[in-house]
């Protein structure tokens, strides 16, 4: 669909204005997750199974609660066995089983009691004296060995219709999807390369630790502050947990300390919750880094096979590709957008994808930006790779002969509409880095990706000010600059400066219902949504000089934030600016406001293109990565800056993925790394300067053009920076991470 | 938990020998506060040393050594004017520990009692010939640095000893020193392999050698055969290659989350040869 209003010529979008929250983050203003308190507050903490899959045979709380300083204790039996409603039963289950173990304890760390006391430390202290008898079962950690028909039974009948039968009861959803005729392309094929990759989990590793302030009443009226990419998603979750009216829970966000996609759903909020309504007391829980990387979702880990056939001239003739992704002990492991994504950004003949949703003794995996497409990109970008290796062909120019275009018949289906993908090759093609020549040692690797991007459920309400300055209320969390992006739209459309309009996440109570900051949504559909609610305030301050004027509504057009006759037979009045229309509001027939509430449909596809040197120094492995080119189309950059900082965040947490970030589990099905120490991401004299380069090819779903650019950004960096590696060291690294152990043991594989 | 803070070590050292059960020396805290938080170790009995007259000092003698005190602190260290001139391996070594917030607290005596095999500093020490003096119920004696630790978190210091003072010896002419280590990242991170190396000079000819190795087995390690290597030589390519083999053949690490046996074995032998050059380097009078 088509929007034939599309805007081209701008005044404040694409300007670089400051943040509106950068004062407040700054100066220590800013209120995160753990900074609430309440009077009477109690502190939570949470008993943590020590084993990776055990029967909870019994548990004996008495000790803890004879203590005077705690307040209430709770486990799987004070969680109201509610019957959850209809669609979301299965997910909600799930959530509920991960957030307080029932039977099975099913994976280190999974909650199994909580406590509520006076102090933290005493709601420490009195975690040790909760005993819990478990029965040691045996656990499988690995995607491959989980699916092997020796694996134990993570719990049966966990599997749905799409899993085909004689399949490990592990395997619990399966996708297949594709179109043509894979073994006649193979068959016209000059080379076919097959071949394995395996990546391991990584954590999104936002800085902030999951945190939240809780009270709930026994009259099931409650209140609930946490740091989260979605309150109402929260709310709805908690809700149902507890067995209370959805509306009764009102939800406020908190700043947002990072969350890249693992604050989508909850993990302590319905325990403090729980705890507050047996204790009458509001309920504080924060966690620890090493709660958060052992009960909190990494990524998937992902095992997989891929097939090319390629002509001697680089067109692709067929692809296939098996995705296996463990996702934890529950299903929701992204099989099939892993499958879905791999190909996506080739116009191919002949392609067949198919994904595996695997379950694991490990956490619960949580999205982390374009969940799961970066390791299907890892694997089919890296046989890509080789192919223009062997046959002795420019990587982007075999990317370009096959690029999907307008028309393009997706892999996973639908045909694409205008995208920008060939551009961002272009773009790459033409960048200084790709003919800037290599040092001795050094290699370079390109990798294309794609995301789909998200519209989702959007309200956004904007309010006028008597004096001309304007509210805007939105409900999606701000995990990007946002608010930043927010203002500038309805600046555009309001015609009033940038700093007049006050931007505010709203809580659940204030504005209806909003999807979580994920998708990269937020930009686009709440961006649409304030487009939206603008333009709707602007017909109403028209109606009004229109009513002043005696003319008809159709005569009033507005035109730099001032109502003006839409043309000379309309009536010779002088420009009416906003805040004189608002001066008088309240006797012109009150408030005005502006409203959107609707799920914006047309969020547009994006692509990116990468460029990556590497360097790697021959007798010890290590890898540095000397050049970073980030290429990405953004639809129209609302704000360029954060534009930019969404494409460099991708490539940082990219080069963590790829180089050193993974969970070690030892043999007792522990995690071995659970602090920053030995769970390795970037620290910042680790990373080059990335540049970027912001291709806009307008989304035609957006009035200003915006495609979402908050995930995409992590598609490319596993594959390029692979691709990286393997020409400097002149060894195909197939394994991620590609710390130096692994580099090295390659290289000496390799004589 | 009890917490002293004496003015003395004679008093230190009483304290530590009357106290039941956990004791532990606060200085820095880096590592000790660290292991609190994390419930890792509660001290029933907390030592905090700091408040002893001149724990801070970093003195030069007349003899050309070195005292420093047991709470003078990494950043102290780097900022000295004249220590890193003596001793650049050892300062730098310091150097490497954390970020600069915990350089600001971090001591040397701190990370050698933590008894991990992977300390950056300790090796460094090692191979400078540091030495300890050691306060207990007894008095005071001299102990080795590479005496002190005796396995991951084990030291041979007995119910109520402490360290009260680092002495580092005079450089002497033509020598030189440097420790380099092996970590995934740049920096704030922990060794994977670490080595010191520190040597003099007769002309071209390497006189005197001490060769460390860190994180490569329980405890840091002097390697003589290292020192064999290269002592008698020009530090010429033979002889480089004989150090790493002697490095390797030193190993004896274990396979973790940090890193392989192979691996360690194979880098402790790279880092070598890289710190020999550089302490060669500078005994020689050259920037490195």
């Amino acid at each position: 669909m088509a929007l034939d209003d599309r805007k081209t010529d701008f005044t404040f979008v694409g300007t670089r204005p400051n943040r509106p929250d950068g004062l407040d983050k700054v100066t220590g203003r800013a209120k995160f997750g753990a900074d609430m308190s309440a009077p009477g507050m109690l502190h939570g903490a949470i008993l943590r199974s020590p084993h990776a899959h055990a029967r909870i045979v019994k548990i004996d709380t008495s000790k803890a609660e004879a203590l005077k300083d705690v307040k209430a204790v709770v486990t799987r039996a004070d969680f109201a066995d509610v019957p959850f409603k209809p669609g979301l039963a299965g997910e909600f289950w799930n959530v509920l089983e991960n957030v307080m173990a029932g039977e099975k304890a099913l994976y280190d760390g999974h909650a199994v009691a909580a406590v509520a006391a006076t102090s933290a430390l005493a709601a420490r202290d009195a975690l040790k004296l909760i005993e819990v008898e478990y029965e040691v079962l045996p656990h499988v950690t690995d995607v491959d060995k989980a699916m092997a028909p020796d694996a134990p039974v993570i719990r049966e009948g966990a599997a749905d219709y799409s899993v085909p039968e004689g399949m490990h009861p592990n395997v619990v959803r399966y996708h297949e999807s594709g179109h043509g005729d894979v073994d006649a392309g193979f068959a016209e094929a000059d080379l076919v390369l097959e071949d394995s990759f395996v990546t391991e989990a990584t954590h999104q590793g936002y800085i902030e630790p999951h945190a939240c302030l809780g009270l709930l009443g026994n009259d099931g009226k409650g209140e609930l502050w946490c740091t989260t990419q979605g309150h109402w998603i929260a709310q709805k979750t908690c809700a149902a947990l507890l067995g209370i009216e959805t509306s009764q829970l009102r939800v406020t966000a908190s700043e947002i300390g990072g969350g890249f996609g693992g604050k989508t759903t909850v993990f302590i909020e319905p325990v403090a919750l729980a705890l507050s309504r047996k204790a009458n007391r509001p309920v504080k829980l924060v966690m620890t880094r090493s709660e958060v990387f052992r009960a909190t979702g990494p990524t998937a880990s992902a095992s997989m096979d891929i097939k090319i056939g390629m002509k001697n001239d680089g067109t692709i003739t067929a692809a296939c590709g098996e995705f296996r992704l463990q996702g934890g002990a529950f299903p929701g492991a992204p099989g099939d957008m892993t499958a879905m994504c791999a190909f996506a950004a080739y116009n191919l003949t002949n392609v067949k994808q198919i994904g595996y949703d695997v379950m694991a003794n490990r956490p619960k995996q949580a999205a982390y930006r374009a969940p799961g497409a970066p390791m299907g990109a890892f694997a089919v970008e890296s046989v890509i790779d080789e192919m223009c290796n062997k046959l002795g062909l420019d990587p982007i120019e075999v990317r370009l002969k096959n690029a999907a275009h307008e028309g393009t018949k997706a892999s996973y289906g639908p045909r694409y509409e205008r995208i920008g993908l060939v551009e961002t090759l272009e773009a790459a093609k033409a960048h200084p880095h790709y003919s800037a020549p290599l040092k001795p040692g050094q290699g370079r690797g390109v990798s294309c990706g794609f995301w789909f991007n998200h519209g989702g459920e959007t309200s956004v309400t904007l309010a006028l000010s008597e004096d001309g300055s304007a509210q805007l209320m939105v409900g999606t969390p701000d995990i990007g600059g946002s608010r930043a992006s927010m203002a500038l739209m309805a600046a555009e459309v309001l015609g009033i400066p940038y700093e007049n309009i006050r931007v505010t996440v709203a809580d659940t109570a204030t504005l209806g219902y909003n999807d979580v900051s994920h998708g990269s949504r937020v930009t686009y559909a709440s961006g649409l949504a304030t487009i939206k609610a603008a333009r709707h305030a602007v017909e109403k301050l028209c109606e009004r000089a229109a009513a002043k004027w005696d003319i008809p509504v159709e005569a009033v057009k507005w035109e730099n934030g001032c109502a003006v006759p839409s043309g000379p037979n309309a009536g010779d009045f002088d420009p009416m600016p906003l805040a004189d229309i608002t001066a008088k509001m309240g006797r012109t027939g009150g408030p005005i406001s502006g409203h959107f509430e609707a799920t914006p449909e047309g969020a547009g596809v994006s692509f990116g293109t990468h460029i990556v040197d590497a360097e790697v120094d021959p007798e010890t492995g290590k890898t540095t990565i000397t050049r970073y080119t980030v290429i990405q189309d953004a639809g129209k950059a609302i704000h360029p800056t954060y534009v930019e900082g969404q494409f460099q965040g991708g490539a940082a947490q990219g080069i963590g993925w790829a180089l050193n970030e993974e969970y070690i589990y030892g043999e007792d099905g522990r995690l071995q790394n659970s602090i920053f120490l030995d769970y390795r991401i970037p620290v910042a004299s680790d990373l080059p300067m990335i540049d970027t380069v912001i291709v806009e090819v307008p989304n035609p779903g957006h009035p200003f053009g915006v495609r979402g650019v908050g995930e995409t950004g992590i598609v490319p960096p596993l594959a390029a920076i692979a691709n990286a590696v393997s020409n400097a060291a002149g060894v195909r690294m197939k394994q991620l991470p590609m710390s130096p152990p692994r580099i090295l043991a390659a290289l000496k594989d390799n004589g | 938990m009890d917490y002293h803070s004496p003015a003395s070590f004679a008093e230190a050292s009483a304290l530590a020998a009357n106290a039941t059960g956990v004791t532990r020396f606060l200085a820095g805290g880096t590592d000790v506060l660290v292991q609190l938080r994390s419930e890792l170790v509660t001290p029933d009995t907390l030592i905090d040393i700091k408040k002893i007259d001149g724990v801070s000092d970093i003195t030069r003698n007349a003899d050309g050594s070195w005292t420093l005190g047991v709470a003078a602190t990494g950043a102290e260290m780097s900022e000295h004017p004249e220590l890193g001139s003596d001793w650049p391996g050892v300062v730098e070594a310091m150097d490497l520990i954390g970020s600069t917030q915990v350089q600001g607290r971090a001591t040397l005596t701190g990370n050698l009692c933590n008894g991990s095999p992977a300390a950056d500093s300790v090796p460094a020490m090692v191979a400078a010939g540091v030495t300890v003096s050691v306060t207990g119920p007894d008095g005071t004696r001299d102990v080795a640095v590479e005496e002190i630790p005796t396995g991951p978190g084990k030291t041979s210091l007995s119910k109520g000893e402490v360290i009260s003072a680092v002495k580092i010896p005079a450089r002497g002419d033509n020598a030189g020193d440097a420790y380099l280590r092996f970590i995934p990242r740049t920096e704030m991170d922990i060794a994977v392999v670490g080595v010191g190396v520190s040597l003099r000079l007769d002309g071209d000819t390497v006189t005197e050698a001490r060769v460390s190795l860190g994180a490569v087995a329980p405890t840091v390690l002097l390697v003589e055969d290292c020192a064999k290597a290269i002592i008698g030589s020009t530090l010429d390519d033979a002889a480089l290659d004989a150090l790493a083999a002697a490095a390797s053949a030193a190993c004896n690490p274990i396979d973790d989350k940090r890193g392989t046996i192979a691996f360690r074995t194979e880098v402790a032998g790279v880092l070598a040869k890289r710190a020999a050059k550089i302490a060669y380097a500078r005994a020689k009078g050259e920037k490195a």
